[in-house]
């Protein structure tokens, strides 16, 4: 029975249509896994009631023959995004209590494919964060361990931590996460599996928390980059709930993993060659440009020249954004509510013990650059640089047609290793970030392990709607690479 | 661009910032809260750097104009269902601290 946790999301698909085993059976094999590694604190909540009744339907619609294309696969559902009936707190103290009234567009749409939910998936307060160490839960923690400490924790990257975890120690076939500067692609990287970001526009942000709207994006992570073209299939298209959402047709994914890279351009930006960059990450790079090259790719250098002032224009646009969204949490209407003797003090008390210190960290220094005097000379400015950054790619993708960069600057770290200074976290999505900015698709897939033993990511770019070039080299790559560790925990 | 806009925050920007976010901030906490803040405003600065004349402003990365719909009623009559998530309320409505004396 627990060997059915070790299939492929597409393995399971086909086990479940030749009846090699039932709906009801693969997640009953899940919910058994996710309760012997409760220890890693990847769901939130556990929806095992809902998981059952759904897989027992699945199993009915596999009978008839009108299956969906997730029909019976378990999944987690990352809890930033509204699940109507179940509890959905964004991970924050403010949000504890809520039980949504209504279902998110994209999770309505992988419910309706016939995705079983497993659970609420951690993530950092908000989805602000980079290590899934600032939910109200208490840390997510990675699977993985280093060969020289084997007892120290480490994290799983963020805010999607819990989805990426709930992958690797195969807790789940997939989870769904979102994305607002890399919290799909850097806790991929961490954990060893693969994460994409589409398009922004592609997948509807309706029920889905809100960070900063202008960058938040939905998307699958799983266990290889087929899987993830399954799942995405379930996720996106044109929702008139959400104003930002792109009216434009939607390919089959998985049909785009055709194999075929010949004489296809990947384009290799000096920038992301850091002085700081370690030799392993360097390696890990050029082995994976030598591989596309074998695979009849041709590799181009560009120059992505405003990659540098990403990350501070970032954090001025996402906090800007941020504070106009969270100021909806007011004790009235949702959430937690402190007393207070008059209507502003309660918003004070309850707004100052519901958030914790990097989401009101963040929400002051939005409030700051959005005020009167400030806003032009920041919030302006950053949307300026951002424009900058958004040509950049498109100049470059006139060569290319995809980018090839690392994930993340360095492998997962440990629980009791972070830093006080919140740049310092910030600077692990330096290689995630411009990609927010300018919108584009960009997944990252595990292409080796660190001297240490851990995992290490690359990413690949593409241009705006082109998921499926993004997703074909990914997959040629992974063939190339064949990744086959598993976590540290999961090895007899 | 005018450089003296990046001065270092003061205690009473703090103080003025956190009332704009309706967030209570303690006097104890105030003088760790400028210093972070101060840090990030530090590294953010160096955006003063890059030439931005002439460039426009991005505010969406999706090359789309803003949709118009039907000016129909699509929601609503669910005011329990708005409701079963208020901290209190009272005959259909929110109750908040009294606002008017």
């Amino acid at each position: 029975m627990s060997n059915l946790t070790k299939l492929t999301l597409s393995a399971a698909r086909d086990g479940l249509k030749t009846k090699d085993f039932s709906a009801v059976e693969l997640t009953k094999a899940y919910l058994d896994v996710m309760e012997q590694r409760r220890v890693l604190n990847a769901f939130v909540t556990e929806t095992s009631d809902i998981a059952l009744k759904q897989a027992s339907l699945s199993d009915i619609k596999l009978t008839k023959g009108n299956a969906g294309a997730m029909e019976g696969l378990p999944i987690g559902i990352k809890d930033l995004f509204c699940t109507e009936g179940v509890r959905t707190t964004a991970c924050s103290r403010i949000l504890e209590t809520f039980i949504p009234p209504y279902e998110s567009t994209v999770s309505g749409k992988l419910k309706r494919a016939g995705a079983v939910m497993l659970g609420k998936t951690s993530l950092d307060e908000f989805a602000m964060g980079s290590s899934n160490t600032t939910s109200t839960f208490g840390p997510v923690i990675n699977p993985w361990r280093r060969k020289s400490n084997f007892a120290s924790p480490l994290v799983p990257g963020g805010s999607s931590g819990g989805s990426a975890v709930a992958v690797a120690a195969h807790l789940a076939l997939a989870a769904i996460g979102t994305d607002t500067g890399g919290s799909i692609r850097q806790p991929a990287a961490f954990c060893g599996v693969v994460g994409i970001k589409p398009t922004y526009g592609r997948c509807s942000r309706w029920g889905i928390v809100a960070f900063a709207s202008s960058l938040d994006q939905a998307g699958p992570i799983a266990r290889n980059v087929r899987d993830v073209a399954i799942v995405l299939n379930s996720m996106v298209g044109y929702d008139p709930k959400d104003s930002t959402s792109a009216k434009i047709s939607v390919p089959d994914f998985e049909m785009a993993l055709t194999r075929d890279i010949k004489g296809l351009k990947i384009g290799i930006p000096q920038e992301y060659r850091l002085d700081y960059l370690s030799n392993e990450i360097s390696k890990l790079w050029d082995d994976g440009i030598a591989m596309m090259k074998d695979a009849g790719a041709i590799p181009v250098q560009i120059s992505l020249p405003y990659t540098k002032y990403a990350l501070p224009a970032y954090y001025i646009v996402a906090s800007a954004e941020c504070s106009s969204n969270l100021l909806r949490y007011d004790g009235v209407r949702y959430g937690l509510r402190i007393d207070g003797k008059t209507l502003d003090e309660m918003y004070k008390k309850t707004r100052a013990n519901g958030f914790g210190k990097e989401v009101r960290r963040r929400i002051l220094i939005g409030t700051y650059v959005l005020s009167a005097g400030y806003y032009d000379a920041y919030y302006v400015k950053a949307q300026k640089v951002r424009r900058l950054i958004y040509d950049d790619f498109n100049k470059a993708f006139q060569n290319v047609d995809v980018i090839l960069t690392p994930t993340a600057p360095s492998s997962a770290f440990g629980l009791n290793e972070i830093d006080d200074n919140p740049i310092a976290m910030w600077m692990n999505d330096i290689f995630t970030i411009p990609t927010s900015m300018a919108g584009l698709p960009s997944l990252s897939l595990p292409a080796g392990l660190s001297v240490d033993g851990l995992p290490l990511g690359l990413q690949l770019i593409g241009r705006p709607f082109d998921e499926e070039t993004v997703l074909k080299v990914a997959d040629v790559m992974e063939r190339s690479i064949d990744f086959k560790e598993i976590p540290s925990l999961l090895r007899d | 661009m005018d450089e003296s806009i990046f001065m270092s925050l003061d205690k009473d920007i703090v103080r003025n910032i956190a009332n704009l976010a309706r967030i209570e901030v303690l006097e104890d906490e105030i003088d760790s809260i400028v210093k972070e803040l101060s840090n990030i405003l530090q590294f953010v600065e160096q955006l003063s750097e890059v030439n931005t004349d002439d460039i426009i402003p991005m505010t969406v990365v999706a090359d789309m104009k803003l949709p118009l719909r039907a000016d129909v009623v699509t929601d609503g009559n669910c005011r329990d269902k708005v409701l079963i998530n208020a901290p209190e309320s009272f005959d259909g409505f929110f109750l908040v601290p009294k606002v008017v004396e």
